[in-house]
């Protein structure tokens, strides 16, 4: 499979590894970014989603011609999901993609 | 009844046309399965595509296999017969990406193999926990292969003007053989350039004509919802443009008063919605047909912009299709609202643009068929023949033997199911597999992936508590029987149209608002009520999901 072997080798054991400084910063940073995220947005989703079943009224408040609140929330929430989709990319190519490849050559090496 | 169907047959195009087009379509289709398939030599060929698609061809195979019949035809069609509720469908479809995205998709690359019940059954005992997987991602797929073959018999009608219950028999059964041969002979390789070719035909076709009604609309949004308001039928106590507004479907009643049940039904499918695509077994194998997680990232950076970019065309295009069409001619033309968009197409473009969108349809559904009985195929033979039955004692030419022998059962069970479940609205039938897949694979994934203590009695309670409790809620819900009854044709909405059969109990349409939390509370109990943990597979587990440290690496040829 991999170098990391887990009786014996070069390699750092997964538990080893698991229980390292190293590998639990990286946890931390990967859940304290996706957690608080995905709260996030699902609270924004819901909101709309209540917003449309209980207050169709307010909903209906027409803003330009036609256009009324309710399609710009809708639009909106495509907006948000674009948004956060590049926010993510971005942190994971630049911020965590960086950490996992070090930490990966550290348990190849038996560095842990 | 009879007259109707004819007129809207003989108005609709010119069916040597729209065959001839079809023809064209599967004939270059073949050829490239056929192409596609010559290195198709291992398990990971077969499953997998070999894991060699990069992030953007995966990513927009993705969005042909998200962008389904239901997307298609069901939304445009929600629109344009109900307005504004119908525009709700695409954004839960949408905001649902995030959950993939932020949550499940490169930790699944990173630790499975080739299906979902890989990931599941990691740390877990294997026989059961597979098992029970194998029969969540069988009955899912079956759902949504039901919708499927449900749009295609509708569609097929309606262009080729075929009609009664015969023809469209028929058209299912070709669909079925076709989808069948598109499986065995390209494997994952060739249906998911399937999925490509058809995801950019459907994209630029709905790219097209969203132009083409902006530009008779005078590219003004806001005339062009006017226009469409002005051709829905008035319900009274409404306002007059009630089609713009939120609640049409999901608020009020038929007299215009507030429905406490239609509300909370509307929670339920969003929740369903938003919760569902990250359980969609069909889904989540894609992700194992490119190379890293890294690229299985940027599929679904690129799944999200196409998809979200399509679902804003059909916006424009329910509307469309209620301006220029009407819904009073929709709802009247074979397959229903279903039918919105190809006679919208016909408005714009005559028998051409007619044929050519057909097509396009028609190819969706055969990619997304194709796609869903691969998945069942691979998670039979995968999970249940070769690691529950054989014990994993079975080389992988076997376990593909029996994948293919699969493949063809479960094309056969989808024909009988199509035939079954004809002419109901496709949307609303993925909304239902989307419910069964957010309550039965969701909280297991979840779990696993990152609550430590999660164990194998949590998953199996899990896993059957969402199954068992969403279907059960389904089949005694209003979906199967005991909607009130048309005052003009004296049928029921309901699946059994005999208002006089009504076992019912369950008031919502979508079950998703119970079965979900119900499935993670009992993930949670049974987890609670166990003491079983493997702390040495839960450190691979981890430290793998995360570095992709001894993930699956592509075949090279």
């Amino acid at each position: 499979m991999t170098p990391t072997a887990r009786t014996g080798g070069p390699g750092t054991s997964y538990q080893e590894v698991q229980a390292s400084q190293e590998f639990g910063e990286l946890r931390n940073r990967f859940r304290k970014f996706v957690f608080p995220m995905t709260g996030l947005f699902l609270a924004w989703y819901f909101l709309y989603v209540g917003l449309a079943a209980f207050a169709p009224g307010f909903m209906s408040t027409k803003v330009m011609g036609n256009i009324n609140i309710g399609l710009i929330f809708g639009l909106l929430q495509f907006v948000s999901t674009f948004a956060i989709t590049m926010i993510y990319a971005r942190w994971a190519d630049r911020q965590f993609d960086p950490t996992a490849e070090r930490l990966r050559e550290h348990m190849e090496r038996g560095q842990l | 009844m009879k007259t109707a169907l004819l007129t809207a047959a003989e108005t609709v195009g010119k069916p040597s046309v729209n065959i001839t087009i079809f023809v064209v379509f599967v004939l270059i289709t073949l050829l490239i399965v056929i192409r596609a398939s010559r290195n198709n030599r291992t398990a990971a060929d077969y499953y997998a595509g070999g894991r060699a698609f990069t992030g953007r061809q995966n990513g927009i195979a993705i969005s042909g296999d998200y962008l389904s019949a239901a997307s298609f035809l069901g939304i445009a069609g929600a629109i344009a017969t109900s307005g504004y509720d119908g525009f709700m469908y695409s954004i839960g479809f949408l905001v649902a990406w995030l959950v993939a995205l932020l949550l499940v998709a490169e930790l699944l690359r990173n630790t499975g193999k080739f299906t979902m019940a890989d990931v599941l059954s990691f740390r877990l005992r294997q026989g059961p926990v597979r098992t029970a997987a194998a029969i969540s991602t069988l009955a899912v797929s079956l759902f949504y292969l039901l919708a499927q073959m449900a749009g295609a018999g509708g569609l097929v009608n309606l262009l080729l003007g075929i009609e009664g219950t015969t023809g469209q028999n028929i058209t299912i059964i070709v669909v079925g053989i076709l989808m069948i041969v598109y499986v065995l002979v390209g494997g994952m390789k060739g249906t998911t350039w399937v999925q490509i070719i058809k995801a950019v035909l459907l994209i630029l076709g709905a790219a097209l004509m969203t132009f083409w009604v902006l530009g008779k609309a005078g590219l003004d949004l806001s005339s062009l919802l006017g226009d469409a308001a002005a051709k829905a039928p008035q319900k009274a106590p409404l306002a007059k443009d009630a089609v713009l507004n939120p609640g049409l479907k999901y608020v009020f009643d038929a007299k215009g008063h507030t429905d406490p049940i239609k509300q909370f039904d509307f929670i339920s499918l969003s929740m369903a919605l938003v919760l569902g695509t990250a359980g969609l077994p069909h889904v989540l194998m894609r992700f194992y047909t490119v190379p890293t997680a890294k690229e299985a990232r940027k599929s679904v950076v690129w799944a999200i912009w196409l998809i979200g970019l399509f679902y804003l065309f059909t916006l424009v295009l329910g509307f469309g299709a209620m301006w220029l069409v009407g819904p009073k001619k929709i709802l009247a033309a074979p397959g229903k609202a279903n039918s919105a968009a190809p006679l919208l197409a016909y408005e714009l473009g005559g028998t051409l643009l007619l044929g050519l969108i057909a097509a396009v349809a028609f190819a969706t559904i055969l990619a997304v068929v194709a796609g869903l009985t691969i998945t069942a195929s691979a998670s039979f033979a995968h999970d249940v023949y070769s690691n529950v039955l054989k014990k994993g004692k079975v080389s992988p030419d076997d376990e593909v033997k029996v994948a293919r022998i699969t493949a063809i059962v479960i094309g056969i069970a989808a024909v009988f199911g199509g035939i079954w479940a004809k002419d109901q609205n496709i949307a609303f039938l993925v909304a239902l597999a989307f419910a069964v897949a957010a309550s039965a694979n969701l909280p297991t994934i979840l779990y696993s992936l990152f609550w430590k203590r999660f164990n194998t009695r949590g998953a199996l309670w899990s896993i059957y508590g969402g199954l068992i409790s969403s279907i059960t809620l389904i089949v005694f819900s209003p979906v199967v029987s005991g909607k009130p009854a048309d005052p003009k044709t004296h049928l029921s909405a309901s699946m059994i149209t005999n208002p006089s059969i009504d076992f019912h109990w369950f008031p919502l349409d979508n079950p998703g608002l119970v079965s979900i939390p119900l499935a993670f509370l009992l993930g949670w109990i049974g987890t609670l009520t166990s003491k079983e943990s493997d702390a040495t597979k839960y450190a691979e587990m981890e430290v793998r999901s995360l570095t992709g440290a001894g993930a699956e690496k592509a075949v090279s040829h």
